[in-house]
């Protein structure tokens, strides 16, 4: 036990960093990559390992930071029928991963004015009538790297309940994994972003104090303490974010306020 | 008493008239309609070939979620839904090849052996809520209104599912004598509205649909009751094209059977919903002084 | 129309595929026709479902495919109540269509809908009809 913890520690340095330096003694493990064997160092992610195979992202990478969904794989254990996704860059490798990139997959996305655009279901179905092939098979939910209840806002689309799947869609990253397992060849992702479009400027409330606060900014009430900002040095901006009157953590609301008022 | 309910999609769009008049008048009953809390489209119509099972999967995982919920019962109103559910029911409990399957499938749900039971919303006024109960509660019967009993084909066919014995039609029949209309019975009480045909074959499915309301016209109805959302557009909202063709001389009122429960409940207008009818519904309900506080201040 | 019967025209395969899809025993039937009269769209049909199982029967798939029977059927299921030889016809239609929409074919392009008729649609329409005729 305590050997393994050992081995770990010291794989653990070399999958810091964006390149991957394999230390004498560092364990590695066989994965394939588009069914080409490789082997690579353990607790790196899928990502950082294929770039230590020898592979270099010109597509298919963005963030490494697990949101921006230009990284999705999918892949299949050894001996386990079962597909499994996830992204690249948050994703650890296992022993005897079968691996491929998908970084793009072909979609319908349909044109629309948001502007003009009716805030009602039927939009949105007239934009997507392929919604209508969806067979509930939940391909798309179980393909889904985010953990998105991918079946549920499509359902909740069908039944004209905007606000529900703007909430239940509201952590897709776009990756398209949904759209690559649909039976109904439905572009789940798209219709989603549509409805969270339609969702934040036509039927989410408009928080009074946000347009309070924005109407003050444009009729110049901080104008003056904006320019005075600017032409501070950075030492003095410095000393003046550090010495700055900071609302205790979990103050109750509405008990606080700073000793210096005249910017509110 | 609380029971599962199953809506579908269209019940929360283009029906709400069906479904506002439904939940209103069970309320006004002592009946509690708990909405399953997860649900997705039922697949509307069953799939027929031997080797099709993903079509099942729709209907079933609802079922799935009614079974997670702890009901044993499940209600519905739109025909479509009832059809689409009760008959992947009858494969899940009856087809022990096609059950492992389709639970194999569905790996990530509860296997599902057909524990909970389908009901139509008729069959479930009539043994649960009890056709006496309701003539008790009436507070405005619908006295002097002929209304044809109209059936269409989900609620009736296979007969492995239908909501009464092959050819009867006393389930629609006792049900309007339960809300004191006049029952019309008609030849085309089973012909089907020319369904989905509406969007392939539009001009058949109307010819088809205009054949049933000048039937029902004939056999001496005012008006025409019903309970599937898809015959409703066919029947209905598709009038104006008939008359304007010529294939109908005038309109028909259409209901859903639940607006003339709450009618003759005495449930007022956003209960009964007459506003989302035709303006004939409305208009023969005034001319015969039924339902005044439902249909009032509605063109 | 006379249609010419011969070995070469016979398709086995077809006639098999429809039995294993529909489950139905098509040779049952004696072409009694009470499926077109209890048929409410045979009026709009360019051959009588009657005539549809004694071509499948022959497999005369081409016929078969040449006529527009099984793309008026609304799956209603009255000629199946009414068989009197128990065939359940709305099977083998099914049975027919999907020998083409498994091919990738469509009979209605959803894409192409105008956005005026989808609006207008119930739910339940958009969804059965493409169940029965998209692939």
């Amino acid at each position: 036990m305590s050997n393994h913890e050992c081995e770990c520690a010291t794989v653990q340095q070399i999958a810091t960093g964006d390149r991957a330096i394999l230390p004498k003694g560092a364990k590695t493990i066989p994965v394939y990559v588009m069914g080409k064997k490789y082997e690579v160092p353990e607790t790196l992610t899928i990502m950082k390992a294929m770039e230590y195979a020898g592979f270099k992202f010109l597509r298919g990478a963005g963030c490494r930071g697990g949101i921006c969904g230009a990284c999705p794989t999918v892949y299949r254990k050894e001996g386990d029928y079962k597909l499994h996704f996830g992204l690249a860059c948050q994703t650890v490798v296992e022993p005897n991963m079968y691996l491929a990139q998908i970084p793009f997959y072909p979609a319908n996305r349909a044109s629309y004015d948001i502007e003009t655009i009716e805030p009602v279901a039927e939009s949105i179905h007239a934009l997507y009538p392929e919604l209508f092939r969806c067979v509930a098979c939940n391909n798309c939910t179980k393909a889904c790297p985010m953990g998105v209840q991918v079946l549920d806002y499509i359902s909740a689309i069908k039944q004209g309940d905007i606000a529900r799947a703007a909430h239940l869609s509201f952590d897709c990253i776009q990756c398209g994994m949904c759209a690559s397992r649909c039976m109904g060849e439905l572009p789940q992702y798209h219709i989603a972003q549509l409805v969270r479009r339609i969702y934040g400027k036509y039927i989410q409330p408009k928080a009074e104090h946000l347009r309070k606060r924005v109407e003050e900014i444009e009729s110049g009430k901080y104008d003056a303490t904006l320019e005075k900002l600017q032409k501070m040095g950075k030492d003095e901006l410095e000393k003046l974010y550090k010495e700055r009157e900071r609302e205790p953590d979990m103050a109750p609301l509405g008990t606080w306020m700073p000793q210096d008022t005249q910017y509110l | 008493m609380k029971v599962a309910y199953y809506p579908g999609c269209t019940l929360k769009t283009k029906a709400k008239n069906l479904e506002d008049a439904a939940l209103a008048s069970m309320k006004a009953l002592g009946v509690e309609l708990e909405e399953l809390n997860r649900w997705n489209c039922c697949g509307a119509v069953h799939s027929l070939a031997d080797d099709d099972l993903i079509h099942h999967v729709a209907p079933v995982r609802d079922l799935v979620r009614a079974m997670e919920q702890g009901s044993d019962k499940v209600v519905t109103l739109c025909s479509m839904c009832y059809n689409s559910l009760a008959r992947a029911n009858l494969i899940m409990r009856d087809d022990e090849v096609k059950r492992k399957t389709i639970n194999d499938f569905m790996d990530e749900e509860e296997d599902y052996h057909g524990e909970v039971e389908v009901v139509h919303f008729l069959n479930f006024l009539r043994d649960e809520v009890g056709f006496d109960t309701i003539r008790a509660k009436v507070k405005y019967p619908l006295n002097g209104l002929k209304v044809a009993t109209y059936y269409g084909c989900t609620l009736a066919r296979p007969r492995n599912v239908a909501i009464e014995p092959p050819g009867g039609t006393r389930l629609m029949t006792d049900f309007l004598d339960a809300v004191g209309a006049t029952p019309v019975k008609f030849a085309d009480a089973f012909t089907c509205c020319g369904s989905y045909q509406i969007i392939a074959n539009p001009e058949n499915a109307v010819n088809v649909a205009a054949g049933i309301l000048d039937c029902a016209a004939k056999a001496g109805a005012e008006a025409l009751v019903l309970s599937c959302p898809l015959c409703e557009f066919n029947l209905a909202k598709k009038q104006g094209d008939m008359i304007q063709s010529g294939k109908i001389s005038k309109g028909l009122p259409i209901f859903y059977f639940t607006q003339l429960l709450a009618a003759a409940l005495g449930l007022g207008k956003e209960a009964c919903r007459f506003d989302l009818n035709d303006k004939c519904s409305v208009e023969i309900l005034k001319s015969k002084n039924l339902a005044m506080e439902a249909v009032a201040g509605i063109a | 129309m006379p249609i010419a019967i011969s070995e070469k025209t016979i398709k086995r395969e077809f006639i098999e595929k429809i039995a294993s899809l529909s489950g139905q025993d098509i040779n049952r039937c004696f072409q009694c026709g009470t499926c077109g009269g209890a048929c409410p769209m045979s009026g709009e049909m360019d051959a009588m479902p009657r005539r549809i199982i004694r071509m499948a029967q022959l497999g005369l798939e081409e016929a078969v495919s040449e006529t527009r029977t099984c793309w008026i059927c609304a799956s209603c299921h009255s000629c199946t109540v009414n068989c009197p030889r128990g065939i359940d016809l709305a099977r083998v239609m099914e049975a027919i269509r999907l020998l083409t929409l498994r091919k990738n074919e469509n009979m209605v392009e959803p894409s192409k809908m105008p956005a005026e008729t989808v609006k207008e649609m119930p739910q339940i329409a958009m969804v059965s009809c493409f169940r029965k005729l998209t692939s």
